[in-house]
């Protein structure tokens, strides 16, 4: 069989379907995983997590410092478990709080990190213990009307 | 008045029969080609040679377009999201509406005029110059030599063209959203596989340009061999051809988008 530069171009060209396939599929799509960057992995309790996902980023004073790599539900404490994976680059203290935080209204959910005084520093494994919960808005509306009724009750 | 009325109404019956006969001649078309594709895949570099002509040369006007509808939408996105504050979710809005709606549609539109025209016209000046009559003569099928490799051709040619349509326009969406505004890379690109599911979105675009591929070949084949074999006649086939599969194109859209949102659902 003579190969011919049209064979060339049609293996080129189905060549380059699959591989933007595989793009879609891989990069915009849910089919891979995370690339590898140094990280650390640290864990969290909150009560609430709102609308964290996995992949979600961690931010410290605004900065992204690492990801959300796996939540879980702690079935004895009944809290939910965040696996933070922070970026080897940065390192907390021990006594740094972790809060639920949206960016925005209608922003993303992230895990806002704020440093503490400690002068030990949290290495991989720990688990930091001072953490804050989603604002779950509904409740906050809720508290708000409640409260302004009450005001009202006892003006009159 | 109603002897005024009479000829018009006469003309419009007469249409209306005609391309109800069209749509008729079309499906024994359809069904034709797929009986005598044979040879095809016996002969498969009859459908390479057509590849290489339908999608490989599409290939300049798919990625750029692409690129150019990415880099609109990045803009346009960012402009209405900037009020919510949530500029992050231009990944999301980008790829969606990429690999869902416009990487199939745009491209088999893009394909239609670009792949469909070239090929209503090739088969219509073969034709004409009676080339078709003659393969007859030496007992060679046309329908089998000819048209069923331009068939497959376009049904192989179509998701390869929107895939890279949809990839190069998420590109163009990455530099605008990026590179020129600056929206955080990690979240544009979380939050775009957050909201992409593969079967769901990817695969669902992938399904809907292989039926537009098979919708716009059967039409540009059949308007080329049904065109009358003067000059006029494959001028007006390969207008009706871009037309008609542009209509095609977007009514099986609405109907295809209809069946899949209800699956998700």
């Amino acid at each position: 069989m003579e190969r011919t530069t049209i064979d060339l171009w049609f293996g080129a060209f189905v060549t380059a379907g699959f591989v933007a396939l595989t793009v879609l599929a891989l990069k915009v799509g849910n089919f891979g995983a995370e690339r590898a960057t140094e990280t650390y992995r640290v864990e969290a309790r909150f009560d609430n997590i709102g609308g964290l996902k996995v992949r979600g980023p961690v931010r410290s004073a605004g900065v992204l410092v690492g990801r959300v790599s796996e939540i879980h539900f702690d079935n004895t404490k009944y809290q939910a478990a965040v696996i933070l994976a922070l970026d080897k680059r940065y390192a907390f203290p021990k006594d740094t709080s972790a809060s639920i935080l949206t960016s925005g209204l209608l922003g993303e959910t992230y895990v806002g990190l704020e440093a503490g005084g400690d002068d030990k520093k949290l290495a991989a494994g720990d688990r930091i213990t001072l953490t804050q919960s989603a604002v779950v808005l509904e409740r906050l509306i809720s508290q708000f009307l409640f409260s302004k009724a009450q005001d009202d009750g006892t003006k009159k | 008045m109603l002897k005024r009325l009479r000829k018009p109404l006469i003309t419009l019956g007469g249409n209306f029969i005609n391309g109800v006969w069209r749509v008729g001649l079309m499906a024994r078309f359809f069904a034709l080609v797929l009986a005598s594709s044979g040879p095809s895949f016996h002969r498969f570099r009859l459908v390479r040679r057509e590849v290489y002509f339908s999608g490989v040369l599409s290939l300049i006007i798919i990625i750029v377009s692409g690129l150019f509808v990415g880099m609109v939408l990045g803009l346009q996105g960012y402009e209405t999201l900037q009020k919510y504050g949530a500029t992050e979710s231009i990944g999301v809005l980008v790829a969606l509406s990429l690999v869902r709606e416009l990487g199939p549609v745009v491209a088999a539109l893009l394909f239609a005029s670009r792949a469909g025209s070239a090929i209503t016209a090739e088969i219509g000046l073969m034709k004409a110059t009676e080339q078709l009559s003659a393969m007859d003569m030496m007992a060679v099928s046309p329908m089998s030599r000819v048209i069923a490799p331009r068939f497959w051709a376009g049904v192989i040619s179509m998701p390869i063209l929107s895939a890279l349509f949809s990839a190069m326009g998420v590109f163009g969406g990455y530099i605008v959203g990026v590179v020129m505004i600056g929206v955080d890379n990690g979240a544009f690109w979380s939050q775009m596989q957050a909201a992409v599911d593969f079967r769901y979105d990817v695969l669902n675009g992938v399904v809907k340009s292989i039926v537009f591929g098979i919708a716009i070949t059967v039409i540009a084949t059949f308007e080329g061999y049904a065109a009358p074999p003067t000059a006029e006649g494959v001028s007006r086939a390969t207008t009706r051809t871009v037309v008609s599969s542009a209509l095609i194109v977007l009514a099986l859209d609405l109907v295809l988008t209809a069946f899949m949102l209800r699956g998700e659902a």
